[in-house]
């Protein structure tokens, strides 16, 4: 179980960019985030994948409140987390080739052995050809780029996964065959998923269970422009 | 003019690109520059072995002789050759401008990129002490830190090098926080990697161009260092030729007219810097398009 009490968050300014929300995920389930832009949903998203300390509230993983974020929060906590970001563009290192960039949380984690079969078998999985694989960032384009951290987020079988509007720049047939493989995914090993996105239709048909932004939460009021997308160190 | 440049289609028609102009005119610096770096270190590694004069020949005779065949940049006031004296000159200051520019991208770099990486009151702590380091001009600094040792090379260095990686850590950091920021890093920490993995395989390799041409710039501008604290006699030891050493010298026979003894050391001086800013130039032309393409911003 995921879950997030009363959680307060921001980027260190004198309003946070969102005060008091509560979700839960249950393992398994589909839920999925709707929301305005800038209303904090990316935000809430780091926080729930131990990317981005909240400024209070409590986020319980199976009923343990978790203590610490980002390299402090333990590695198995941190990585049972597979976190799809909005910009694949800005994602990827753009020094690595689509290989390194998938095989890169196996070999932190030091799981090098079979790392290249794994990224060859979820290459396969998320679409991607071997001949795309040697190319770096720039050399392909936003789908196959998104495919890779899609593949990145799954190769270390995590038990959640965050999907932060994944698929908000990319095309019907690309967003359907990137949700298929979310799905496949969780059909196989039973991961919960928390999609946030803006478009009902999509999160309709693709999550059990589609939540409001504004039934979470009284917004905070004004959030700070800008925060959504660039953010200083925390 | 390079074959990208000019195309010849079937027909004879000859298709110039645009900006070929421009492109050319970076291309005769971008030149100029290499054959000119090229050929003063190439003087500064070979002629010392090579040529078996030696540097320190006294010959009172013809001591100040303006320049002539026999000896192409003159004389200096006992007669010693000054086209050989500015090469070993040269082979000193350049060795001193190479290892202080070094030393100090290294420092500076892994300060800068500790401070950015770690972020919090570490950064801040940091950050702080360069402020308060940079506020005391840095000649009076590098001064005070010569006045602690002996003459010699290598307190030159350290002067120079203590007094120069303030702004590469600047640069650094500054470059770490902007990358750190950005989502590949956040999926980096999600992927288990550790603070240490974040840096070397994500952000150091950022920032690395940007390190290494700050410290291209840094060459001539360590090099002006030594000249200018052998000039005021706290340098190297003043039998060594260094061409601060070279000018200090040659002061009193400016005044009386003899305009070698200091032109010349002075130009050794001018070339190389002028070379290297020609082709740090060239490289940032080239390295910022990349990045633009990279980073897509």
């Amino acid at each position: 179980m995921l879950e997030l009490r009363t959680v307060t968050a921001g980027y260190g300014g004198n309003t946070p960019v969102f005060r008091d929300v509560s979700l839960s995920v249950a393992p398994g389930e589909a839920v999925g985030l709707l929301g305005p832009s800038g209303c904090g949903k990316s935000t809430l998203a780091r926080v729930a994948a131990l990317l981005h300390r909240p400024d209070a509230g409590t986020l319980l993983l199976d009923g343990t409140p978790v203590r610490h974020w980002r390299h402090r929060a333990p590695r198995e906590q941190r990585t049972a987390f597979g976190v799809v970001f909005q910009q694949a563009r800005l994602s990827a290192d753009p020094r690595l080739a689509l290989a390194d960039v998938i095989a890169e949380p196996l070999r932190a984690t030091g799981r090098r052995e079979g790392a290249a079969d794994r990224v060859a078998e979820l290459a396969a999985t998320v679409g991607l050809t071997a001949d795309l694989l040697s190319r770096r960032p720039h050399e392909v384009s936003d789908g196959q780029l998104q495919r890779a951290c899609l593949a990145r987020a799954l190769v270390l079988r995590p038990r959640w996964l965050v999907c932060d509007e994944m698929t908000a720049m990319l095309d019907a047939s690309t967003t359907a065959a990137l949700v298929r493989v979310v799905e496949d995914y969780r059909a196989e090993t039973g991961a919960g998923l928390l999609a946030v996105g803006h478009d009902r239709v999509l999160l309709d048909r693709w999550c059990e269970r589609t939540v409001d932004w504004a039934t979470l939460t009284t917004p905070a009021p004004t959030p700070p422009p800008g925060t959504n997308k660039v953010r200083r160190g925390n | 003019m390079s074959m990208a440049d000019v195309a010849t289609d079937k027909t004879g028609t000859v298709w110039r690109s645009r900006g070929g102009d421009r492109r050319s005119t970076r291309t005769l610096r971008l030149r100029t520059s290499a054959v000119l770096l090229a050929a003063t270190v190439l003087a500064v590694l070979l002629v010392p072995p090579l040529v078996q004069l030696d540097q320190q020949a006294v010959d009172l005779a013809a001591k100040l002789e303006p320049p002539s065949p026999a000896h192409p940049f003159g004389t200096d006031d006992v007669g010693r050759d000054l086209l050989l004296r500015c090469v070993y000159g040269l082979r000193v200051s350049l060795l001193v401008g190479v290892a202080a520019a070094l030393t100090a991208t290294v420092v500076g770099t892994a300060v800068g990129a500790a401070a950015g990486a770690l972020g919090g009151w570490v950064d801040r702590g940091v950050m702080r002490v360069v402020d308060t380091i940079s506020s005391v001009p840095h000649l009076l600094l590098g001064i005070f830190i010569v006045a602690m040792f002996r003459p010699g090379v290598w307190p030159v260095v350290a002067s120079v090098a203590l007094t120069h990686w303030l702004s590469t850590a600047r640069i650094v950091r500054a470059e770490v926080l902007s990358l750190r920021a950005r989502p590949h890093i956040d999926a980096a920490v999600s992927g288990g990697a550790s603070r240490w993995r974040v840096t070397v395989r994500h952000l150091l390799p950022g920032v690395l161009p940007q390190a290494a041409l700050a410290a291209v710039l840094m060459v001539p501008h360590a090099m002006w260092h030594e000249s200018a604290l052998s000039f005021l006699g706290l340098g190297l030891p003043t039998h060594t030729a260094s061409l601060g050493n070279l000018i200090q010298e040659a002061r009193g026979s400016l005044l009386a007219g003899q305009w070698w003894p200091t032109l010349f050391p002075g130009l050794f001086i001018i070339v190389p810097t002028l070379a290297v800013a020609g082709l740090a130039g060239a490289w940032r032309e080239r390295i910022n398009p990349r990045r633009r393409s990279e980073l897509m911003l």
